[in-house]
Order: C-alpha cells, then structure tokens, then sequence
C-alpha cells in the first residue's frame, strides 16, 4: 500500500551516460529504420553532433540503475500489480550521445479510487543534462492494482 | 520536412505499421530499454501474479508513436508528447501508430500543432495508447 505521507518525496537522483552502443540496440529493438537513429553520418547532416537520444529513450536512461524499481518498491509499490497508466515527456533542448543526463525524480501524488482498489502514484522527473541545461521534463502515472 | 503551412487541421501522418510483438522483441525491449520487468518476459512470473501470460511493454508501444512522429517532423519541433495506455498489450499484437492534426495555431509567433496520437492493436481494433503531441513548427531544421 501506498502512503500520502511519500507526496513530495524526492528519490536519489541517477546520471547516465548516452551510449551509442545502447542507442543502436534500441533502434534496433523498436524497428527504427530512420537512418537519423542508426547512422552518425546520417545524423551529423541534419545537425546533430552524434547520435540523437530518441523521444521516449529518456525513460529508458532514467532506469539505468541497478534496482530500477527500487524506489517504487521502498514506498509500498509490488511489481506484480504494477500498471503504467500516463506517460509525458516535455523537452527542452537535445540529447546525443556522449551527454551525460542527470534525472531528479520526486512524488507528485498519490491517491486512491475505488476504495483503494486502485492506487495511483504520479512521478515527476526533471532531466538536466552535464551543462545544467534543462534537457526535459518527464511524467509518470502509475496504477498499482490491490 | 513538414511546414506549418503545408498542414491543416484534419490531416492525417502516414500510417506506422509495426511488426508483430514477438517473445524474442519483448526480450529484446526489455534489454534495450533497461525495463526488466519481469511481468514482460517471465511467463512464470506473470502466472504468479495472476495473469494467462506475460505482456508488453507500454513504453514499446510508445517508442512506436515516437518513430510515427520522427518519421514525420524532426524531433527537435516536438515539445510535448502527453499519452494514456488505456489497456495492456497481448504478446502477437501488431501496433497500428496513426495521428491526426487537431489544432494549428500561432502563440507569440511560434507555430503550434497539436496532434491527436494513436497506437491501436491490428487484431482486434483495440486502442492500446492514446494522447497528444505538441509539435512547434517555427523552426526549420
């Protein structure tokens, strides 16, 4: 179960290195076949300086922790019932490879509806990247199924 | 690339059609993305929750809406994706992208889209994502 006493809770930050190596197997994952994802010439035409973070990637980076879920778990959240329910991501300026991203997560909310059948838990994550440039602002709503 | 003045509310992106969701994708999601769930790759594991079998990962419906957007503008002109996973995603499924302009406007000079987004299973017609993007076309990249 859920806490409201954990609104405004903020979780250890977690910095990442944009890999070129992990860009490619997401492409690869996802079935990009835009060559801006997959080939730094490509990339370098369109005015990026290496391989571009694509949208949804930053979620990705923002787990790139030994215990991605251990956050979620140490205020009551069982993976097993775990549902994602809303996802935004807000962006500010690009990502490539060779940044290094900074995530600073924090508990927006936390509620209960149908009695606490349902328990929603809204994640807020403000990525800066090594300049201290604001890079994006993600959100996350997840649905934990008692 | 797409200009503002090119697009009209009502207009349709091209259609993204994806491959079936095999076993093999979610595990190779799964390692790509850094979400090992286990509720996506272990079918043990998703028995022990309760459920028949494992099941996708939303977010690889989503990095789906993604390439329909990047196929379509440079993700530079893209502000904002806001999305609604409204049911989970079958192992088998195939994720249909489509997106449709809902508004066009001019706020301080910057020439604002916002574009309805869809990811729908092939098989059974069922809206998986749903949601909007916000695309700023001021700039030509």
């Amino acid at each position: 179960m859920l806490d409201i006493k954990d609104i405004g809770k903020s979780f250890k930050p977690v910095s990442a290195i944009v890999e070129k190596g992990r860009l490619i197997s997401f492409a690869r994952a996802i079935d990009e076949k835009n060559p801006i994802y997959i080939d730094e010439l490509v990339a370098k035409q369109v005015n990026y300086s290496a391989l571009p973070v694509p949208p949804t990637f930053l979620f990705c980076l923002k787990m790139d922790v030994p215990k991605p879920f251990e956050n979620y778990q140490n205020i009551g959240v069982s993976l097993e019932k775990l549902l994602h329910a809303n996802q935004s991501f807000t962006y500010f300026s690009p990502a490539e490879v060779g940044d290094e991203l900074t995530f600073y997560s924090s508990v927006e909310d936390i509620y209960a509806k149908k009695g606490g059948a349902l328990e929603f838990l809204i994640e807020k994550t403000k990525v800066k990247n090594q300049r201290g440039e604001h890079v994006a602002d993600l959100k996350t709503t997840l649905v934990i199924r008692n | 690339m797409i200009s503002f003045d090119q697009v009209t509310v009502g207009d349709h992106l091209p259609v993204l059609s994806t491959n079936k969701i095999s076993r093999t994708t979610l595990a190779l999601y799964a390692g790509a993305s850094g979400d090992f769930n286990p509720i996506h790759i272990d079918i043990d594991f998703a028995k022990s929750a309760g459920l028949e079998d494992v099941f996708a990962h939303g977010m690889l419906s989503m990095a789906y809406l993604g390439r329909l957007l990047t196929n379509w503008v440079d993700q530079r002109s893209i502000e904002n994706i806001d999305v609604r996973f409204t049911s989970i995603t079958p192992v088998n499924a195939q994720i249909i992208c489509t997106g449709s302009i809902q508004e066009k406007s001019i706020i301080d000079e910057q020439k604002i889209i916002k574009v309805q987004i869809e990811a729908q299973d092939a098989n059974t017609g069922d809206t998986k994502i749903s949601g909007f993007a916000t695309i700023n076309l001021t700039e030509n990249y």
